[in-house]
């Protein structure tokens, strides 16, 4: 899967109300989510991004609630990849489940800039600037994750083991 | 080499001897826990796996609390998915406006937690559990369909931080001013992936409730659970609560810990953390000239009985200033009788504040209290993200129920010696 986008970037500790805030929370249809993605911090957000953009942020991505809605809206404004130096523990894991993906990279964090057109290797983890015909290193994936990446979200992988169980 | 309770308590659950730090397991659950957010998305999710039940009917539990009583058509149907699934699956522990109370208040009172166990919740601010010494920590909806469905969740094993809190407690200082302070310090990624040990004479010294004040808000450091050994204060809390055998774990002398922090209580004073992020802490003598619109007392980590006979101790006899809604808002149905038994709402009544049922209502910006743009609230919350109550030019203030209620008497952020 090929992932190439315009970047938006975001500061440290990004939090899940700003992502999706609460309010709009009466709901989980990805559509309606969407339409108010990243609202409290940049309102025309869900207005200006584009099929396949990138947002590129700083440390702790997506802190605060559980809120799965969050990840969810990301995806379904139709934002292909979010790369930070760190991301909060809740929200990594929401966003492999969903299928979401998520590159940890202090250096592409670090240098790249709002604008620029950037290229994504999910499997081998490389980001390819090519506004500054710059190329970083992202950090590797644990093997479970993968394992989930490739059976196509949690659910498909929890599905297959319970076949296997002979739970179904 | 020995390990941390939280080790011991991962290790058990996943059958073995021992864990270490770093290592993916898989761990047996004995409770999974939804709300009135999460749970539509992971019912959703839950019906694709294709199984026809839940792993245990008596250990999924929901509790709708976040929009409740439903605010609006669409909170309404998302609460109404909740109690058809229960239905469906006869699940035993399913609570209804009237008989329910915001879930991290609600659960350790009905004794659906105890120590030594696992919780996982689609929620936050499952961590609190850790008060209890259980293990628990926060996951999206897909982490609980999957749960729900096989009784097991995998995670990895957190290192752990050790917080060593010595020296006697100052007046008016609780829990919410010892975890607010420790934020202040670590930052809001401080404990990013860890487990916090909570230990020391001061916590030693801690009711129960401000235990779980304190594991409350280990997220907000980002950590993945926050846990304080269980000893008799939590025994006579379990005692006669508990609905499933508990075990008592404790860190090995030699346990590894990443990082230790020790910290004197009797320096500390009230806390209050500042707009808009946790870790921006400030003892309260140093911002008391900023006038407020509102003051909240309630919420999963000051809405218990500890909260509200403070807030009662400064309310009485005084009256809430001519410029603030005080909102106090107690965490579980319970808990408002016993406060009502207590004279509690004829003190807050009279101080001119609002009483609501049970809700997570404001906190989190849902209902019952949100705040136009420019507004200030002082809060017993936890988060005072941007918008997170109300208006994105509104601002929260975090701090303990003393200082939110010194606070509303005085129409500004107050030291509650300022009132007493």
């Amino acid at each position: 899967m090929e992932i190439k986008g315009k970047i938006w970037k975001f500061g440290n500790d990004v939090d899940t109300d700003v992502i999706i805030p609460a309010r709009y929370l009466n709901t989980s249809d990805p559509g309606e989510l969407a339409g108010h993605c990243m609202e409290d911090a940049d309102p025309l957000f869900a207005k200006k991004v584009r099929p396949g953009d990138i947002i590129v942020a700083g440390k702790n991505f997506g802190c605060g609630s559980s809120r799965e809605h969050a990840p969810i809206a990301i995806k379904a404004a139709g934002v292909s990849c979010v790369i930070a130096r760190t991301f909060a523990r809740i929200f990594y894991r929401n966003a492999f489940n969903i299928g979401l993906p998520i590159l940890e990279s202090a250096e592409a964090a670090g240098k790249i800039q709002e604008g620029d057109e950037v290229a994504v290797d999910l499997e081998g983890g490389i980001i390819t600037n090519i506004t500054r015909n710059e190329t970083y290193r992202a950090t590797r994936v644990p093997p479970f994750m993968q394992q989930i990446i490739a059976a196509g979200g949690l659910i498909n992988y929890v599905a297959e083991r319970m076949k296997k169980r002979g739970d179904t | 080499m020995g390990m941390t309770i939280t080790e011991k308590i991962l290790a058990a659950h996943a059958g073995r001897d021992r864990v270490e730090p770093g290592e993916l397991i898989n761990v047996k659950i004995d409770l999974a826990l939804g709300n009135d957010i999460t749970a539509p998305v992971a019912i959703r999710e839950f019906e694709k796996i294709g199984v026809d039940r839940v792993f245990d009917r008596e250990r999924v539990v929901l509790v709708p609390d976040h929009f409740v009583p439903n605010k609006d058509i669409k909170s309404a149907e998302q609460s109404k998915i909740l109690k058809e699934f229960a239905r469906k699956h006869g699940l035993t522990h399913y609570y209804e406006v009237g008989r329910m109370g915001i879930e991290h208040c609600l659960l350790p009172e009905q004794g659906l937690v105890g120590p030594g166990d696992l919780i996982i919740g689609a929620d936050s601010h499952t961590c609190t559990y850790g008060g209890l010494g259980a293990f628990s920590t926060g996951v999206g909806s897909t982490d609980l369909a999957a749960a729900m469905a096989l009784g097991e969740t995998w995670l990895k094993v957190p290192e752990s931080i050790k917080f060593v809190y010595y020296g006697e407690m100052p007046d008016w200082v609780s829990g919410k001013d010892l975890i607010l302070y420790t934020i202040g310090r670590i930052g809001v990624d401080g404990a990013l992936y860890m487990a916090m040990e909570f230990t020391g004479p001061a916590v030693e010294g801690m009711s129960m409730d401000g235990r779980l004040t304190m594991a409350n808000m280990a997220v907000e450091a980002g950590a993945k659970n926050g846990i304080v050994a269980p000893d008799g204060v939590t025994r006579r809390y379990v005692e006669g609560r508990a609905k499933r055998p508990y075990v008592f774990y404790a860190s090995d002398p030699d346990a590894r810990f990443a990082r230790e922090y020790h910290f004197d209580v009797s320096k500390m004073e009230p806390a209050v953390a500042l707009p808009h992020l946790p870790e921006n802490v400030r003892p309260v003598s140093e911002v008391l000239n900023i006038t407020i619109d509102q003051a909240v007392i309630g919420s999963c980590t000051n809405g218990r009985m500890d909260d509200l006979r403070e807030a009662a101790r400064l309310l009485k006899g005084r009256r809430v200033n001519g410029n603030v809604r005080l909102i106090i808002i107690p965490g579980t149905q319970e808990i408002y009788r016993q406060a009502m038994r207590e004279g509690l709402f004829e003190i807050f009544l009279d101080s001119g504040a609002a009483i609501s049922t049970p809700t997570c209502g404001p906190c989190l910006g849902g209902h019952m209290g949100i705040l136009a743009e420019g507004e200030r609230c002082i809060a017993t919350t936890n988060r005072n993200f941007v918008g997170r109550m109300g208006h994105p030019g509104s601002e929260v203030y975090l701090a303990g129920p003393a200082v939110a209620a010194a606070s509303a008497v005085m129409g500004r952020i107050a030291h509650p010696r300022e009132v007493e």
